[in-house]
């Protein structure tokens, strides 16, 4: 076996030995701990997305002596690889340009703590990328769960720990329903593995026996990770905890947390039950439904906010929804259509964050629109991220948000006609709700201020430029050279089932 | 004849029903003065919570805002009522669900049931052979499914972090903290002469459990969780000062990171050499020895040890801020 494939599993590993040793270190030595942990994983997915695509086909890793369905295996692919590539390039950005809010908002002595978080957090999110087992999985939802809380209430206000209350009860009822949904499936089918899992439904499904059981398990894992990806009737606990937390904290829990669930359900739809009959049990229409009424109602809920940041976290509402709504569509085409948002809207919203913090920075620390005015002039590499973000999101071409609209627009041609209506409408409606807040707020911090609002001597700082620079590079390059990442999604799609 | 009505209200049902309605024990006609007084409150509230560290001036109050959130509060009210019901609706609908699935699922026990199939028949068959356990319990959740226990093991630890953050006061906050005398209670004989003579049991009780993990029922999890509970029983016994001659943060941190650190090496080795079909180093031993079983003894002890720290921890970060 070549020694390349190890790489998966260190890449779970290195993090998550790191998260414990940080716990004795001073905040200082945790920071570079943790930043050498992202990066060695993010290099050793690069590796492996290049390898995965070099041989042309995935492997699966089996952790331990006993081969599954006795023991715990993980699986990449190139898609995982290219996932897992991506969540730890952005935790890595969004940690670099949040470096200097993080020493200002956290307790010195607390910072070791919070790096734990971070490295655990990376953890659980790339095992959930690359887990072949939905056991496995589960254990590390939790993880991913209460590291998710412990980033919200790091920053210690009143209002964090009214947030990471909020989300640690939905949260919980989203583990809780998963958990419920994991047993039945064990119940009617014997096995934890994916693949394992897949041809028991298969059977079960031709034999008729345990389909009503069956349809209740896909049903309840569907609406438990809805509800902790935040899916439209469930985002209640969204804006809170990503509004009020600290700049690294609000990008890595709208980028990246929401996301490793999604890709979990990806996994689950793909790999678990299969798309067929998945569309069979109608899950898909009820996601396409909320899909379609969060792209709206996000938005206008981001229209009536006043704080940036509550913006940014409602707008990820309607995100999300675009994301559930490429799953609904009920092509394959649409899959291919959310995996690439999931990247764009990941790097986007993250980007944003970090934008609007460095812009709040500069305006006396308030988030109020009307504080932020001119902001853009006085803090330059901020308000770039800010506008080209924002633009990303509209959906202006050459920026990646266009490229995912356009692949959204794509699928809905291949949807049958009723979706494919509706999808069209939604998708014009929700661009013109979007031009109407994330353009205002441009106006807002371009308009230029009168003199009292000057910073004297302020600088950004080289590691936020050098944030804000990636990203922004980032999301050019998603929105131009989208085919060949177009091409890894499609091919590690079609080699799932 | 009737009851005056201020009795009728402080009856149990009476409470009740307006609990289940979603009422709030406040008079619902308030005076707009009144009503005035609260929300000035409130809004002092919010200003300390967002604005604090920004030193903002206190923002003008604007008495036609404040009409606004009047008649907004009214209508919350009445939003509140409707939502309480509908929670309860949504939640009879899921029970309903849940028990209609269950007729349908197979029947617990039986045994063609497809639970029982090549995956736990090869665990009770060779399991044995393979891991050199009695317990076939401890056998197959640190043996073939180490990596899930693995990260069970971190839920726990990352558990304490989370609160750490949330309690733990270090710094100026420990400076400023009020010295609470219950921390270190006057001396209970009752409660002080059980303890010495319940805590070397329980604690002997917890080696045993974590000790036997692969022979009998029992090992890393339950021993801890033993083990924990005789540390708290001490300290509720002795105080926070006589437990912290020999259980201090200092030593915590050793324990915890020290067996998080040897468990996450025996881990890599085992998943490693087991990925990689290189052959294990360490012999399984006889079955039903003490010393037997390859590396699930060592992992017991070191998850027990976590397990301990844990349960501790929890305890002394709720009940004083720290170690």
């Amino acid at each position: 076996m070549d020694f390349i494939k190890n790489l998966a599993f260190f890449s779970i590993l290195l993090p998550m030995v790191s998260g414990p040793v940080s716990s004795v270190l001073h905040g200082k030595t945790a920071r570079r701990l943790s930043f050498t942990a992202v990066g060695l994983s993010g290099i050793f997915s690069g590796i492996l997305l290049w390898y995965t695509l070099y041989t042309g086909e995935p492997f699966v890793y089996k952790m331990g002596r006993f081969a599954a369905p006795y023991g715990n295996e993980i699986r990449v692919g190139c898609l995982e690889a290219l996932v897992a590539l991506a969540f730890c390039l952005i935790m890595f950005l969004s940690l670099l340009g949040g470096l200097k809010f993080l020493k200002r908002d956290i307790q010195e002595e607390k910072q070791n703590l919070y790096f734990i978080m971070i490295n655990l957090l990376l953890a659980s999110l790339l095992a959930l990328v690359y887990t072949n087992d939905l056991f496995t999985g589960y254990v590390f939802v939790e993880i991913n769960t209460i590291s998710a809380c412990g980033l919200i209430m790091a920053r210690g206000w009143g209002r964090n720990i009214l947030a990471a209350t909020k989300y640690m009860i939905m949260s919980l009822l989203g583990s809780g329903l998963v958990l419920i949904s994991l047993s039945i499936l064990y119940g009617i089918t014997g096995h934890l593995l994916m693949s394992n899992l897949h041809e028991s439904i298969v059977k079960i499904m031709e034999e008729g026996t345990y389909v009503e059981p069956l349809t209740v398990a896909v049903g309840l894992f569907a609406v438990g990770i809805a509800i902790k990806s935040a899916l439209f009737p469930f985002h209640a606990w969204l804006p809170d905890a990503y509004g009020y937390s600290t700049c690294s904290s609000s990008a890595i829990l709208s980028g990246l947390v929401s996301k490793g669930y999604i890709f979990l359900l990806i996994k689950f739809f793909y790999r678990v039950v299969g798309t067929d009959i998945i569309r069979a049990t109608g899950v898909d229409d009820v996601l396409f439904a909320f899909g379609i009424a969060g792209m709206i109602f996000g938005s206008i809920s981001a229209i009536q906010q006043t704080d940036i940041s509550r913006m940014i976290a409602f707008s990820s509402v309607a995100q999300i929804g675009y994301i559930y709504m490429g799953f609904g569509l009920g092509v394959e085409m649409g899959m291919i259509a959310s995996v690439f948002h999931i990247l764009a809207h990941a790097s986007g919203k993250s980007m944003l964050f970090v934008s609007a913090n460095g812009l709040s920075e500069v305006s006396d620390g308030s988030r109020n629109y009307r504080d932020l005015r001119g902001s853009a002039y006085r803090h330059k590499w901020a308000g770039a991220g800010f506008l080209i973000g924002s633009l990303s999101m509209v959906g202006i071409p050459l920026l990646a948000g266009f490229t995912s609209k356009v692949y959204f627009a794509e699928a809905a041609m291949n949807a049958v006609p009723v979706k494919m209506i509706i999808t069209l409408i939604a998708l014009a409606i929700s661009t013109i709700l979007n031009a109407m807040y994330f353009i205002r707020m441009c106006i807002t911090v371009f308009t230029p201020m009168n003199e009292q609002y000057k910073v004297e001597g302020f600088k950004g700082g080289l590691t936020y430029n050098l944030s804000m620079a990636c990203f922004i590079v980032i999301t050019f390059v998603l929105g131009m050279l989208s085919d060949p990442i177009f091409n890894w999604i499609s091919q590690g799609l079609s080699q799932f089932s | 004849m009737s009851k005056p009505r201020k009795d009728y209200e402080e009856l149990k049902s009476v409470r009740f029903r307006r609990f289940i309605q979603g009422e709030r024990e406040i008079s619902t006609e308030v005076s707009m003065e009144e009503f005035q007084r609260q929300m000035d409150k409130e809004h002092e509230e919010d200003e300390r919570l967002t604005y604090n560290y920004l030193n903002r001036p206190n923002v003008e109050m604007d008495p036609q805002a404040d009409a606004k959130r009047f008649a907004e509060i009214t209508g919350m009210k009445r939003f509140h009522k409707v939502y309480v019901f509908m929670a309860f609706v949504l939640c009879i609908c899921i029970i309903g669900l849940l028990i209609y699935n269950v007729a349908y699922m197979p029947n617990y026990g039986s045994a063609d049931a497809p639970t029982n199939n090549e995956v736990s028949e090869k665990y009770l068959e060779d399991g044995q052979a393979d891991t050199g356990v009695v317990n076939m319990v401890t056998g197959m959740i640190l043996q073939y499914r180490a990596f899930d226990t693995f990260g069970e093991t971190h839920v726990l630890f990352i558990a304490t972090c989370a609160v750490m953050i949330l309690l733990f006061l270090k710094g100026k906050d420990e400076e400023n903290a009020p010295h609470d005398p219950e921390l270190d209670p006057e001396p209970d004989m009752i409660l002080q002469t059980v303890a010495r003579f319940l805590v070397p049991l329980v604690m002997i009780f917890g080696i045993y459990i974590l000790l036997n993990g692969h022979l009998s029922p029992g090992g890393g999890f339950s021993g801890g969780a033993v083990m924990g509970a005789g540390l708290i029983l001490y300290n509720a016994a002795f105080g926070f000062t006589k437990t912290g001659r020999f259980f201090n943060e200092k030593v915590y941190d050793i324990l915890k990171v020290g067996s998080l650190a040897l468990y996450a090496m025996i881990i890599t080795y085992c998943l490693f050499t087991g990925a990689n079909d290189i052959a294990s180093i360490v012999p399984l031993g006889k079955v039903g020895a003490i010393l037997s079983s390859g590396l699930i003894l060592p992992i017991n002890i070191l998850v027990g040890v976590e397990v301990a720290c844990t349960m501790y921890a929890f305890y002394a970060l709720f009940r004083k801020g720290g170690f």
